[in-house]
């Protein structure tokens, strides 16, 4: 969360309620909601590594506001941000442990762990398309989150498939 | 449109009095130890290895698998469109495995509508005609066939293409002439092999979505994909490895009735 409220600042001052909503309506439903008090406190602690400031706004018969703005830091952490590439997707681990360890112990049939698994693949799919259809089609970072997430759960399929072939 | 088919009573153990609660409809498919192997050059392939399997009216079941997996043999032995070396198949609760070419032709003009994955259509024919077609030789009247092509089209988002060539659609558009052809005569059973296999992801996603329409209107389709994405918005996805049923799942927990359920699952806004 650091990192992507670091880059909304760069537009501007903000507080942390207008962060949350801009993230959401940029992101969408597809998205995780982020928590409100998850965005107070890392906007607290970057203002304590320097990287934003907070000024205390006064808002008559309200409790003062805290709007922040990025420091030379913090728009050169966002630099930084942009110029890394991002680590890859990492394999399911815990479900290859399984199969890996299913003829060792002798207590599971791996072709069965691989459709019990295939099944809540194919219903979290079921789901991402019931989520695309229901997200604004407009919103092309929402569609695009959510197109990537059916491809990657594709891949997953896929390889179980292969797990099939070899293992049957 | 089951009334046709709903004639000779199978003589081997029948399907329909079976002893269950609620008196369940006759099954559109049922398949008893069904096998084909193919004889090409090198060692005989076993494509298809006694496989038992049936589908519900009203059911949509995806069945997929790896390529060479035998999928598409299954679906063409369903269809009729191959004739299996051994066991035993129902199309609506009449015996068809021994039917002869004839009345397979006959059986897939009235109750079985394929779609296919390069659309198969009959490039030297409008679009009109491609879909009238089937419904002249089925008997329809020239007006009752016109009437049909033109709810169909305009349903599939097609007017003002009746008279362009297959040549000069995009595949999406064509895939939708294929089925607008499948369905023309009202089928009970609709087959569709790999029926994205050669759309780009926007006409993938149009032949999904007039498929799961078709299917809440209560179609009964059985689709061969490789794709989990178009698997999954069948209720049922049966995964065929080698010849053989490995599993055979329902998705979304079971008889799934409740609004809003699956019915919107692929709903997209136009």
């Amino acid at each position: 969360m650091r990192l992507p409220l670091l880059a909304l600042l760069t537009r501007g001052p903000a507080h942390g309620y207008e962060l949350k909503q801009d993230l959401e309506k940029l992101l969408g439903a597809a998205y995780p909601q982020p928590n409100v008090g998850q965005i107070y406190v890392t906007l607290g602690r970057l203002e304590k590594s320097g990287l934003i400031e907070g000024e205390d706004v006064e808002q008559s018969g309200r409790p003062n506001k805290r709007t922040y703005r990025l420091t030379d830091a913090g728009r050169e952490a966002v630099l930084a941000w942009f110029e890394d590439t991002a680590e890859e997707p990492r394999v399911r681990d815990e479900f290859f442990m399984k199969l890996a360890l299913a003829p060792q112990s002798g207590m599971a049939d791996p072709i069965t762990l691989i459709n019990r698994q295939r099944r809540q693949y194919l219903n979290t799919m079921r789901d991402l398309s019931k989520l695309a259809a229901s997200e604004d089609r407009d919103n092309k970072i929402s569609q695009l989150l959510i197109e990537g997430a059916m491809l990657h759960l594709q891949a997953d399929l896929d390889w179980l498939e292969r797990c099939q072939e070899e293992l049957e | 449109m089951s009334d046709d088919a709903a004639g000779g009573a199978p003589a081997a153990p029948g399907p329909t009095p079976a002893p269950e609660p609620a008196p369940a409809p006759a099954p559109i498919v049922r398949a008893e130890g069904l096998t084909k192997t193919h004889h090409g050059e090198g060692a005989p392939v076993h494509a298809v290895r006694g496989v038992d399997l049936t589908v519900r009216p009203g059911e949509f079941v995806a069945v997929t698998g790896p390529s060479g997996a035998g999928k598409s043999t299954l679906l063409h032995l369903i269809g009729g469109l191959q004739r299996p070396d051994g066991g035993k198949l129902w199309i609506g609760g009449q015996r068809v495995d021994t039917f002869r070419e004839a009345r397979w032709a006959v059986l897939r003009r009235r109750s079985i509508g394929v779609v296919f994955q390069f659309f198969n259509l009959v490039s030297n024919l409008t679009v009109a005609d491609n879909v009238e077609l089937p419904a002249l030789l089925a008997g329809a009247s020239p007006k009752a066939a016109r009437d049909s092509r033109a709810e169909l089209l305009a349903e599939l988002g097609l007017e003002g293409r009746e008279r362009a060539m297959p040549g000069e659609l995009s595949g999406g558009e064509q895939q939708r002439v294929a089925l607008a052809r499948a369905l023309v005569n009202h089928p009970a059973l609709l087959l569709a092999d790999e029926p994205a296999g050669s759309l780009d992801s926007k006409g993938t996603r149009e032949v999904l979505r007039l498929l799961s329409r078709f299917h809440q209107r209560g179609q009964t389709i059985v689709m061969v994909t490789h794709d989990a994405r178009m698997a999954s918005a069948a209720d049922r996805v049966i995964s065929f490895f080698d010849g053989r049923i490995a599993d055979d799942a329902q998705l979304g927990g079971g008889r799934r009735e409740k609004p809003g359920g699956v019915s919107r699952v692929l709903d997209l806004k136009e």
